[in-house]
């Protein structure tokens, strides 16, 4: 007969910056269970509306997260946006697209790194963070910041691209794209990669709907569900499709985030040649009053804004469903009967903000 | 993005959602707010068709949970319980107001006025 044991992982733990705590139910080295407890990090950020302005709030929503701080600003805009029945200019539209594709590039390339490091590739990590570099370095060209960078408004954005901007950044996109077409490689054909995330974790289509996965986690166990796909900001005028993959397992969430970089690539490409002149923004008066609920896609998934106004500057409520929360229960359902020795980088492979989680 | 709000009472809440889960509907959150009660929205998808259950409660209105529909239900509902204090019975895996460890009881509930 097995043996059963407990054995507690995190909340502190090498592969994770940010804590999250699991009770692992062992039987030898299988698990057969896994117990979350979350909620060391709390900030109550939702509740901070009751406190902040509408137009302030922006500014709380930017720090939900640092690596998604652009969308959850640009999805909170978008929101009051639609309650104010705002129409923001064609070329704030494009601007938010381009910045939130290259947020999605920078949380994909610091994800590639992490999962690097996690298998002990150091040097493999640093060319990821490299090139992830000039992904923020970018940011800080075209707004003054690198990772939080306040840059979207209520009724568009506040700084524009030149350009002369807009040429460089095409041309770097064309830099990060070769280098990471030879970075990636490693982990789209070493062996220990291979061995370590291929048939892991193995999330079935079927679990994945009825687990409510989003994003790539959902994407790589064949669910075709892109927020982007319904046209917000600039991306109706896009030529683009989700990336799925049907394997389910850890090197298909790999692959998925890997390939949703070039997409990312692509998309930017797209909307610089497309950028039409014009208003980055557009006067917004009044307050808001009516509810929202607003959908964006991204890097971890489908992401909610719920707000509610009541016609003064304060808000009701403002509600942020966020990908990594909806993604628990999945993850949870992943790490049966995986190896207690696989568990670090299964877990990294949901690519988990708890930031986001515990608004 | 087209709102698609459906107000119901708080009895037919399980009849609504079995309804949805038959339909192939995914369940996407659950929220509250508290304005003239506790307002409660489920919100469900179907290729990108996004519906929302609305019911409101009072504090004392323990509502059905809707976890042995939807078995993720459990964090939704485990949130809401512990931030607004919305009695929720039967939740399929209940934290019993631990899953945040946050020194305030249901901080995000109406504060009562004082006499």
């Amino acid at each position: 007969m097995s043996d059963r044991t407990v054995i507690p992982f995190g909340p502190q733990h090498p592969v994770l910056p940010e804590p999250i705590h699991l009770d692992l139910v062992l039987e030898d080295e299988t698990v057969v269970e896994a117990i979350p407890q979350i909620g060391y990090i709390h900030r109550g950020l939702e509740k901070l509306v009751e406190k902040k302005d509408f137009q302030q709030y922006t500014f709380v929503a930017e720090r939900i997260c640092g690596i998604c701080s652009f969308m959850h600003g640009m999805g909170y805009c978008m929101s009051l946006e639609s309650i104010m029945d705002v129409k923001i200019p064609d070329r704030a539209d494009f601007l938010r697209t381009i910045w939130a594709e290259l947020s999605r590039m920078h949380s994909h390339l610091l994800w590639l790194g992490l999962l690097a490091d996690a298998f002990g590739f150091e040097s493999l990590f640093m060319h990821s963070w490299r090139l992830r570099e000039q992904v923020l370095d970018i940011f800080e060209e075209t707004t003054g910041g690198r990772v939080i960078f306040s840059v979207c408004e209520i009724g568009g954005v506040k700084k524009d691209i030149s350009s002369e901007t807009l040429k460089k950044i095409n041309e770097t996109m064309y830099v990060i794209e070769k280098e990471l077409t030879e970075l990636t490689t490693v982990f789209f054909k070493d062996s220990s990669v291979k061995y370590r995330t291929k048939g892991v974790g193995v999330l079935s289509k079927q679990l994945a709907f009825e687990l409510g996965a989003v994003g790539p986690m959902g994407k790589a166990s064949g669910l075709n569900f892109d927020m982007r796909t319904q046209g917000y900001a600039a991306y109706k005028h896009l030529n683009f499709a989700p990336v799925i993959d049907t394997e389910g397992d850890s090197y298909a969430r790999t692959s998925v985030r890997i390939k949703e970089i070039f997409q990312s690539i692509d998309l930017i490409r797209q909307a610089i040649s497309l950028i039409p002149e014009g208003d980055i923004k557009v006067k917004v008066t009044g307050n808001p009053n009516g509810e929202h609920f607003t959908r964006v896609e991204q890097p971890r998934g489908e992401v909610i804004y719920y707000t509610k106004a009541n016609g003064t500057k304060f808000l009701d409520r403002v509600r942020v469903r966020t990908p990594t929360f909806a993604n628990v229960p999945a993850l949870l359902e992943t790490l049966k009967g995986c190896s207690l020795a696989d568990v670090p980088i299964l877990i990294l492979t949901i690519d988990p903000c708890i930031s986001c989680t515990e608004r | 993005m087209e709102q698609n709000i459906k107000e119901i009472q708080p009895g037919e809440l399980l009849t609504h959602v079995v309804h949805y889960k038959h339909e192939g509907y995914r369940l996407v959150a659950i929220s509250a707010t508290t304005k003239d009660g506790i307002e409660l929205s489920y919100s469900f998808d179907k290729e990108y068709d996004f519906i929302h259950l609305r019911l409101i409660i009072d504090s004392t209105t323990e509502i059905e949970s809707i976890s042995s529909l939807y078995s993720y239900a459990f964090l939704y509902e485990n949130e809401i319980k512990e931030l607004f204090g919305v009695p929720i019975k039967d939740i399929s895996i209940d934290f019993n107001n631990q899953l945040y460890r946050i020194p305030i009881a249901t901080p995000f509930a109406a504060k009562e006025e004082k006499a």
